[in-house]
């Protein structure tokens, strides 16, 4: 098994730390599992992304050119990973932030207005946390469960009373994407 | 110790550390930044030294003033820093005491880019510095080989009086891995024979690499070179995948390597029987094992993130036993496996030649259009 995921979106929306949340959940499950930034000259406001590969064995390349998942929180990364997308592939768009349509054919694209839903909840920066809760809907290896264990164990305990809002995020994106994959609810 | 989720360049700051670094010196240069970054915070807490220096320059030669006393010391940098040090390396060299250093490679030559690259090969094992020497370079592929290089680094350094440099590049320094941290040790610096530090009534010692009778430093020269010998018998590191059966090797190192992996995985799906071979050592190189490597297959393909440079090595060990191919990206490219799968296809299925440049074949091809 091995799985390659890109987030990207602009620096601030928390894609590094999406990442970070994933790769931590694949460390703990016993699995191999690498994440790699894109590091630039630019900084905040910049654009942001980084690869997280999760496998059984050693990994070889960090990085993928053709990922079979990938999150998109805004229209630049949209318009650069969606045509790079791996036919079959999932692609998790933040539909608060992009207005256009697809236009891939081959991939199952998976609509999530995750601005509005972190704002419901009540925190613009759980943004990041609604998208990885829409992916692990198409991640079999990893379950909401793992999420929330991996932010448990390693989100420094000062920060421990913004757990609960982080669950409801992963969830709620999580059920979106459930519903839009027409898969049956457990 | 547990598998953390660790970044090489912090990895490789705490691994120091935990085996005893007693004094850090550098300058902050990217893709780097995070090893100084981390022993400016861990290295006073814990009592022990951190200077960041004025440049490249003088934080060398305060590594090389340290280093004298016989503690563990290190400094760090990316290729234009690295190429600062240059002389305070050579004098290091010259005088015959043990440092680290670690180079995290960017694109170059000159300022160039902070993206990851490879092309300090030839400067880091043919030493870079002025004079006859050979330093010790390590050359990891993955967060826990960062790890257990710079554990190991010192303990080549201190057994054999050298410079021991690990070489990874701007993605390994920015790379997080599960990986295990040795446990922390206490200092235990070692009283050499050789260390000035304090004679307390023994004789006096004198270190430097002024050896004005130039029979003296032809004695010192072959004194280094002896060193070496021993190095190259003893200390000769690599890993091979899937070579038992392979008709064709690929041949990488650090990430050029571990990316090659997937490549050579990818390759063996589609029938294709290939292997790599990652040097681990690129100074000692692993002649020996090429060459006997280069007796049983058909051909090798040299990958590498510069134009061609740990290349001219591999030809050097197959002496002409079978053809040599090449495929780089330069400049802080970072290849993809997608396109070392396709020339691991080509070189699979053309004729190859004993008497083609492998480096001026890639150029023809890189830059046809």
């Amino acid at each position: 098994m091995q799985k390659e995921i890109i987030i990207a979106g602009f620096g601030g929306q928390g894609v590094l730390f999406a990442g970070q949340v994933l790769a931590y959940a694949a460390l703990d499950n016993g699995k191999e599992v690498t994440w790699i930034p894109s590091y630039g000259p630019e900084m905040r406001g910049g654009t942001a992304n980084c690869t997280v590969v999760i496998a059984d064995e050693e990994i070889g390349s960090p990085l993928v050119q053709n990922p079979p998942l990938a999150i998109a929180l805004n229209l630049p990364s949209y318009d650069k990973y969606e045509p790079l997308m791996r036919p079959g592939g999932v692609l998790i768009v933040n539909s608060s932030m992009i207005d256009r349509t697809p236009k891939r054919g081959d991939i199952t694209e998976i609509l999530i207005p995750a601005n509005e839903i972190a704002e419901e909840i009540g925190d613009k920066k759980l943004t990041n946390m609604v998208v990885v809760g829409a992916l692990i809907a198409s991640l079999p290896e990893l379950t909401i469960a793992d999420m929330e264990q991996a932010l448990k164990n390693h989100l420094p305990v000062r920060h421990h009373h913004l757990l609960p809002k982080n669950y409801q995020a992963l969830q709620r994106g999580y059920d979106l994407a459930r519903e839009q994959l027409a898969v049956p609810q457990q | 110790m547990p598998r953390e989720l660790l970044k090489g360049n912090e990895a490789i700051a705490e691994a120091a550390i935990r085996v005893g670094l007693e004094a850090y010196f550098g300058y902050p240069i990217t893709p780097q930044t995070e090893i100084l970054e981390h022993l400016s915070r861990r290295l006073p807490e814990l009592g022990r030294a951190f200077v960041q220096a004025e440049s490249e320059v003088a934080a060398i030669n305060m590594v090389y003033g340290a280093a004298c006393t016989g503690a563990r010391v290190m400094s760090s940098s990316s290729s234009p820093g690295v190429s600062l040090m240059m002389e305070g390396i050579s004098y290091i060299a010259g005088t015959e005491i043990p440092v680290v250093l670690v180079n995290i490679m960017r694109g170059g030559p000159g300022l160039g880019n902070i993206a990851p690259a490879q092309g300090d090969y030839f400067q880091a094992v043919y030493g870079g510095g002025h004079g006859d020497y050979k330093p010790i370079v390590l050359a990891p592929s993955t967060v826990q080989e960062a790890i257990d290089m710079t554990v190991m680094s010192f303990d080549l350094a201190e057994k054999y009086r050298t410079i021991c440099m690990i070489i990874a590049d701007g993605s390994i320094g920015q790379l997080m891995e599960p990986a295990e941290l040795p446990e922390m040790r206490p200092i235990q610096r070692q009283n050499w024979d050789w260390a000035v530090n304090g004679t307390g009534g023994r004789q006096r010692r004198i270190l430097s690499s002024i050896y004005i009778e130039p029979k003296d430093e032809e004695i010192a020269n072959l004194r280094m070179l002896k060193r070496w010998q021993e190095i190259q018998k003893n200390e000769i590191r690599f890993k091979e995948y899937y070579t038992d059966n392979a008709d064709f090797v690929v041949v990488g190192f650090g990430s050029a390597g571990r990316i090659a992996l997937s490549a050579v995985r990818a390759a063996r799906h589609q029938g294709i029987k290939v292997g790599l071979f990652r040097p681990i050592t690129v100074s000692p190189f692993p002649f020996a094992q090429l060459e006997e490597l280069s007796k049983r297959v058909q051909g090798l393909l040299v990958v590498e993130m510069n134009m061609g440079q740990m290349l001219q090595d591999v030809q050097l060990a197959v002496k002409g036993n079978t053809p040599v191919e090449f495929y780089g990206r330069p400049g802080g490219v970072v290849p993809f496996p997608d396109e070392i799968l396709h020339e691991i296809q080509r070189v699979a299925t053309s004729k190859l030649s004993l008497d083609a440049d492998p480096r001026m074949s890639w150029l023809d091809r890189a830059t046809a259009k």
